[in-house]
């Protein structure tokens, strides 16, 4: 397990430099200089261009500003935000923890709900329950999020008044953060109801971001265990008798799950792009809005970091997701 | 159903817990998070309205409202003959923000105004370049030309020695950046080693006092209890929610979660407008959208062929499909809302008949041109490519031929200022201190050419009034040159004005005393919540 282990960490070195120079390099691709676009319509004076230039360290030869970069990312150092001055790496581990608390809820949720209904519909092909999850599924994967979220606002907040229409708790609330987790600081806090109105904030937003998790994750089990549940082996099981639950959980679904690992790990990057959308609307204040609008400011130390940050964890999550494989399927780690 | 009973409980405890606070919160729906809390450092109107507005006060102040200048930290203030000098009195017994982070020993003077101007001109003062300080607007706006020194005369007096007169400058101090911060925090500050908590952690003499700000979520504010207003602010407690989509802002709006949301949906303006629960207040921005020739290349250099592509203009359509009816059409370049604005002049007639027959006149058969179209969504332009597609529809109309051409943002701007530059571009502007100047010269005068006057338009008898209405310092006579000017723009035509913005303000009908800004800044010191 431990040569296994290795072995994967070993990949990790050089997707990890292409990532630095891709996220580098893509910022800079783009057209746009980020000091005319800091200008607008104001302009800025050839002197006052060249001022900002060098301030900023443009004036420099890119594969120099790469360097420095690089070497600043060994050290730790993603450098400073063009806009608000700040260390990128201080304002993504401000806004990360909103993105990740809201995140882990949404692929939960996703799991939870998306795993047996995979199954159910597996075990009752072509029945009534299994053609309307499969075209719900469709529907909920093709669905604008945006357009989604809006139509959950105007119902369970607008009309219904349930919910709150965005935030991460009340405003009536104030408390520090100590954790940056609204669920846990809420709790910590000692108020009373604030944990409730956290909780409430996170219902609709997670629902939005699981939806898509949701349908993929069913639909990936629902033919994944399929095609086990055609081999010999189940046949087997099946005739010497073994109740179904058994067959279907453990002799199927264990051997329907490395498809349906691989795709909710996969499904963590999808998390990240929908957190984008998410967060914009439920005015959620994590790393998805923030690197937006980053890229519309070319402010590009935050965009190249951020990136570069959530490149990482991409990695990391697969990574876990190798280390499952072993876990689940014994003859992966031998090999 | 037992979800929805959890749910009606904790809503049932909110509101208990909200009526035990008998304060008064104003909750605004913001949208955007501030840049920082320095307003100096940073241009947009997002950082000014969390910032300059709320927290600290300026030597003059707009009058909220109007684009008229009165007296604020300054009691009063005298210019010397020849233009050249302005001497301020400072108003006694200001106090800054006493806060859990800084505790003022001394009220406002005179070092304070020196420090909050030094740091900005001066590359040698310790504070230049701390949080990255390239104080735009102080440079956009010409001080380091136009300031020679200034003086502290005695502890409530300092005297600003200009280089040249300049009736402007008044309403240049009225301006975010110009904004006084304290020398004694600064100092603390610099002593400490963390000079940048200036910006995130700010101090100032206005009527909000800074609590806390969580990134991207919200930003807290205080009554200022010695605020130099008698009976000001009115609510205890002020609350920005950042909420950056403004379907959403629309939802809270309704929902009670906030009582005041700027830049609505301009589809949702009528519900609103129909709405029990939401008032909406309106006014023209102070901004125009113009499409402006080149007027150095033929046969744009002819007035009568600028004059008549503008009368084949059918800015009703335009104000409906491009601006959903948030827009008003524009005959001056400047907007209503400004001082010496010329409601005398007449708009050009849409007449596309009497347009084809004076291009006729002209000589001008056959004309193809191109039309420029912004890639960014303005508030004096929400949908510059629909704008053009339009522009093309009327002037084909005439016999005109156009092609719509696009750049990246930065390139467009850039390219446009080229002198000879193939086409007319679409672009705007939106006032930074409310005096005509900002707009006449910066937009249409000589030395612009080349630079943001994109018409590449000089013409002698409009530069010399806008040049002579810099150096009088009195208002009547600067109106009346002003008024002048504009009647020789409209006769001339180096652009077609298109439309000015209208700006919708949607609030909870408790909200008392909400006075839209034409400078564009939402000000929330004079607001009273009904009971």
């Amino acid at each position: 397990m431990l040569r296994y282990f290795l072995s994967r960490l070993l990949t990790f070195v050089p997707t990890f430099l292409g990532v630095t120079l891709i996220s580098f390099a893509f910022i800079r691709v783009l057209p746009g200089d980020p000091i005319i676009a800091m200008a607008g319509e104001r302009g800025v004076t050839p002197e006052r261009y060249a001022e900002l230039q060098e301030q900023f360290g443009f004036d420099r030869p890119l594969i120099v500003q790469f360097w420095d970069y690089f070497t600043g990312v060994l050290q730790g150092d993603l450098g400073q935000s063009f806009v608000t001055r700040k260390p990128v790496w201080d304002e993504f581990f401000t806004l990360f923890p909103a993105t990740l608390e809201l995140s882990t809820c949404a692929i939960i949720l996703a799991v939870v709900l998306g795993l047996p209904a995979g199954v159910i519909a597996a075990t009752h092909r072509g029945k009534l329950f299994d053609r309307l999850l499969m075209s719900s599924a469709l529907v909920g994967y093709s669905m604008p999020i945006f357009w989604w979220a809006l139509l959950l606002i105007i119902v369970f907040s607008g009309n219904l008044g349930w919910t709150p229409v965005s935030g991460r708790i009340d405003l009536l609330y104030y408390f520090p953060n100590v954790t940056g987790f609204m669920l846990i600081d809420s709790l910590l806090s000692g108020q009373s109801g604030a944990f409730g109105s956290a909780v409430k904030h996170l219902i609709l937003p997670s629902i939005v971001l699981a939806t898509i998790p949701l349908a993929v994750i069913a639909r990936q089990t629902r033919s994944a265990m399929l095609e086990v549940l055609s081999e010999d082996y189940i046949r087997t099981a099946r005739a010497k008798g073994l109740a179904p639950a058994r067959v279907n959980g453990l002799h199927a679904l264990r051997n329907a799950m490395i498809p349906v690992v691989t795709v909710i790990g996969l499904m963590v990057g999808t998390l990240l792009a929908g957190a984008i959308l998410t967060e914009t609307i439920f005015s959620w204040p994590g790393i998805g809005k923030w690197m937006v609008d980053s890229i519309f400011r070319r402010d590009y130390p935050v965009v190249q970091g951020g990136l570069l940050l959530v490149a990482v964890m991409v990695m990391v999550v697969n990574l876990i997701v190798d280390l499952l494989y072993g876990l689940i399927n014994p003859k992966i780690r031998k090999r | 159903m037992s979800l929805r009973t959890l749910l009606t409980a904790t809503s049932l405890v909110l509101s208990m817990a909200g009526a035990a606070t008998a304060q008064q919160t104003l909750v605004y729906c913001s949208e955007g998070s501030p840049e920082g809390f320095d307003p100096a450092l940073y241009t947009s109107g997002t950082t000014f309205d969390a910032s300059s507005h709320p927290i600290y006060n300026r030597l003059v102040e707009f009058k909220t409202g109007t684009t008229e200048v009165i007296p604020g930290l300054a009691e009063s203030w005298e210019a010397s003959e020849d233009g050249k000098e302005y001497t301020f009195h400072l108003r006694p017994g200001v106090k800054f923000h006493t806060t859990d982070y800084f505790t003022p020993s001394r009220d406002f003077n005179a070092d304070d105004v020196i420090f909050s101007f030094m740091r900005q001109a001066d590359p040698e003062n310790p504070y230049h370049t701390v949080s990255g300080g390239t104080w735009e607007y102080f440079n956009a706006m010409s001080m380091p030309d136009l300031i020679e020194s200034i003086e502290k005369v005695d502890d409530m007096t300092v005297k600003f020695v200009l280089t040249r007169p300049e009736a402007p400058f008044i309403a240049n101090l009225a301006m975010d950046f110009a904004s006084i911060h304290s020398a004694e925090y600064a100092d603390a500050m610099a002593e400490a080693g963390t000079p940048e908590m200036m910006n995130q952690q700010p101090i100032g003499t206005g009527p909000f006092e800074f609590v806390a700000y969580q990134k991207d979520a919200v930003i807290r504010y205080a009554a200022n209890p010695d605020y130099w207003k008698e009976g000001l602010p009115k609510v205890d407690n002020l609350v920005f929610a950042i909420t950056p989509d403004n379907s959403v802002r629309y939802q809270k709006l309704q929902a009670g979660e906030c009582h005041v949301m700027p830049y609505p949906n301009p589809a949702d303006i009528q519900a609103m407008k129909d709405s029990d629960d939401i008032n909406v207040m309106e006014q023209e921005g102070l901004n125009v959208g113009y499409l402006a020739y080149n007027t150095q290349m033929a046969p744009f250099d002819n007035p009568a062929v600028r004059r008549a592509l503008n009368m084949a203009i059918d800015k009703a359509a335009i104000i409906d499909v491009v601006f959903q009816g948030s827009g008003q059409a524009a005959k001056n370049p400047i907007p209503p809302t400004m001082w010496s604005y010329n409601d005398a002049i007449e708009d050009d007639p849409y007449d596309p008949e009497a347009a084809r027959a004076m291009l006729e006149e002209a000589g001008v058969t056959d004309l193809s041109m191109k039309i420029w179209a912004m890639p960014v969504q303005r508030p004096y332009n929400p949908n510059a490519r629909r704008m053009a597609e339009l522009l093309q529809e009327d002037f084909s109309k005439i016999g005109v031929t156009v092609e719509i051409v696009s750049y990246e943002w930065g390139e467009y701007l850039e390219r446009s200022k080229d002198l000879d530059r193939d086409g007319a571009v679409l672009l705007g502007w939106t006032g930074d201190n409310g005096d005509p100047d900002n707009f006449l010269a910066v937009l249409l005068g000589c030395d612009a050419v080349g630079g943001s006057n994109r018409a590449q338009w000089c013409h002698e008898p409009f530069d010399d009034l806008v040049q002579q209405a810099k150096i009088v310092s009195d208002p009547a006579e600067r109106t009346r040159l002003y008024e002048e000017a504009q009647v020789i723009f409209k006769d001339q035509a180096p652009w077609a004005t298109i439309a000015h913005s209208v700006v919708f303000m949607p609030m909870r009908p408790e909200v008392e005393g909400y006075v839209m800004h034409p400078l564009g800044g939402h000000i929330f010191t004079e607001v009273g919540l009904a009971e």
